[in-house]
């Protein structure tokens, strides 16, 4: 509740950088799969970044990526690599461009594209298995992205 | 420092997990008699993808797994008794019950579960177990059918399996079947929904591995009807799938569509080889 108040006023305090979210379609993606700009032009908040990652109504990351940094996150999956090095060995544009959507960056990969509205195969409403009622937003919110992209960097095995 | 030991206890935590990965090596056998093959080499349509096929039953607890080795803590099993008293009992306008036309299921039914999904010359249509019995139900005895995956169809279907518990699953795919079963593949290996995932995604790249607390296995349906702890009561394989598909955050197929006949199919096929296990027992 705290988290989501202050990430609120976060928000309302950036509204400059909010007027400059870059939309799903429009990220641009290099020839790595990396995103050199920022989504929001906010920096991103670790903490909720780690919210974020062990969430499962959020990125559900854990579902596949064990991270030792986390102890008290149960039941961490092995789907995906261990994360618990980023930090030392990814960019923060790297790191955008895997979450935002990293079939660009690992051709065919199970990892699922976080910030992607188009081109799904029977999308559906969430998780009720009903087709959507109207444009399907992204699974994270762009500064969710930024958040996540935050967090992975504070991830180093020293 | 204070962070440094935390990694520590956290390594020795997720070792057990990160190492109790894969199938395991236990043997199942039931009742102290029927024994099962769970593990076989792939049939030869999977050359390329899998090299051997593994029941569901070697990816689930010691616990779970045992329930399935005795019929009497076999919860299925209370469906199937069920399903008997359904067996015997008359209904609908011609009076009749399924005893009259197939006496006695330990005979009748032995070998049937193995076999389909199978083709209907006569309709020339491809039929599920429980599409046959809504078959005999509609034209032989004029009563209604049951709707797909409901209480009594899936407690009948996994009472038709019982009887063919420990004989392989083999299922044709060729002949008038073949387009059925090119289609379940192609569903197969279809990345639905906002994950983008496919069957194959979790159920071949992906079996053995950990997703969150549940461990992927080869999503195998010779075990089918199943019996779940988690919702206490018989599923059957098209539920399974929708349940599978839903979570990919897809828009699902419904049970007894054209679709999840031909997934059946194609599923099944995959387990060419396996023992059938229905009525299994999951979490
Ligand atoms: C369904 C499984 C799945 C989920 C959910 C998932 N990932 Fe991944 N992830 C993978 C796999 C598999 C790879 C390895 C890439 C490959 O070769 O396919 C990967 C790779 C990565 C990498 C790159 C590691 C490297 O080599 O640099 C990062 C970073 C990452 N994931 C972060 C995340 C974050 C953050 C989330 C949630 C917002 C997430 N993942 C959710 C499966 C998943
Ligand atoms: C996001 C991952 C995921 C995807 C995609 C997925 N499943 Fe599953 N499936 C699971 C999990 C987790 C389980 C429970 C553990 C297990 O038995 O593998 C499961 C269980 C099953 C089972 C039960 C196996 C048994 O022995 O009881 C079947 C059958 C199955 N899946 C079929 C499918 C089919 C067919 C598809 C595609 C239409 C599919 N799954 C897609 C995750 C997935």
């Amino acid at each position: 509740m705290r988290l989501t108040a202050i990430t609120a006023a976060v928000a309302l305090v950036a509204g400059a950088a909010f007027a400059e979210t870059v939309a799903p379609d429009d990220v641009v993606y290099g020839e790595y799969g990396e995103v050199n700009a920022s989504l929001t032009g906010a920096p991103g908040d670790a903490d909720n970044g780690r919210m974020v990652f062990s969430t499962k109504s959020k990125g559900n990351c854990v579902s596949c990526h064990a991270v030792a940094q986390l102890p008290d996150v149960p039941f961490q999956g092995e789907v995906g690599p261990e994360l618990t090095w980023t930090g030392e060995a990814r960019s923060a544009e790297e790191l955008r461009g895997i979450v935002a959507n990293a079939k660009h960056t690992f051709e065919g990969t199970v990892m699922p594209a976080f910030y992607k509205t188009s081109g799904f195969i029977r999308p559906g409403d969430g998780y009720t298995g009903k087709a959507p009622k109207g444009d399907l937003p992204p699974i994270l919110s762009a500064q969710d992205v930024e958040d996540v992209v935050a967090f992975l960097l504070t991830l180093k095995e020293e | 420092m204070k962070f440094k030991a935390m990694t520590a206890v956290a390594a020795l935590l997720f070792a057990p997990a990160a190492f109790a990965g894969g199938a395991d090596d236990d043997t199942l056998i039931v009742n102290g008699d029927i024994e099962m093959t769970t593990k076989a080499p792939a049939p030869a349509h999977l050359d390329g993808a899998l090299d051997e096929i593994i029941s569901g039953w070697h990816f689930r607890s010691d616990e779970t797994q045992q329930l399935q080795t005795d019929d009497f803590e076999n919860q299925g099993m209370i469906f199937v008794d069920q399903a008997m008293d359904i067996w015997d009992t008359a209904e609908g306008s011609e009076g009749k019950a399924c005893s009259d036309c197939h006496a006695d299921p330990a005979d009748s039914m032995a070998g049937v579960a193995a076999t389909y999904p199978k083709w209907n010359e006569d309709a020339g249509e491809l039929r599920t177990v429980q599409m046959q019995v809504n078959d005999c139900r509609v034209n032989r005895m004029g009563a209604d059918a049951w709707k797909y995956d409901a209480t009594d169809a899936v407690s009948m279907e996994a009472m038709i399996a019982s009887h063919s518990r420990g004989m392989p699953v083999d299922v044709a795919i060729d002949g008038p079947v073949a387009e059925a079963w090119e289609k379940g593949k192609e569903i197969y290996y279809t990345r639905y929904g906002q994950l983008e995932l496919a069957c194959a995604s979790c159920h071949e790249e992906n079996y053995g591995n950990y997703i969150r607390a549940d461990h992927l296995s080869q999503g195998q349906i010779n075990g089918f009807p199943t019996y779940r702890l988690k919702n206490a009561k018989l599923n059957g394989a098209h539920s399974r799938f929708k349940g599978c598909i839903r979570d990919t955050r897809a828009e699902t197929f419904s049970p007894g569509s054209d679709e999840f006949i031909a997934l059946e199919l194609y599923v099944k096929s995959r387990g060419n080889g396996l023992s059938v296990e229905g009525p299994s027992v999951r979490n």
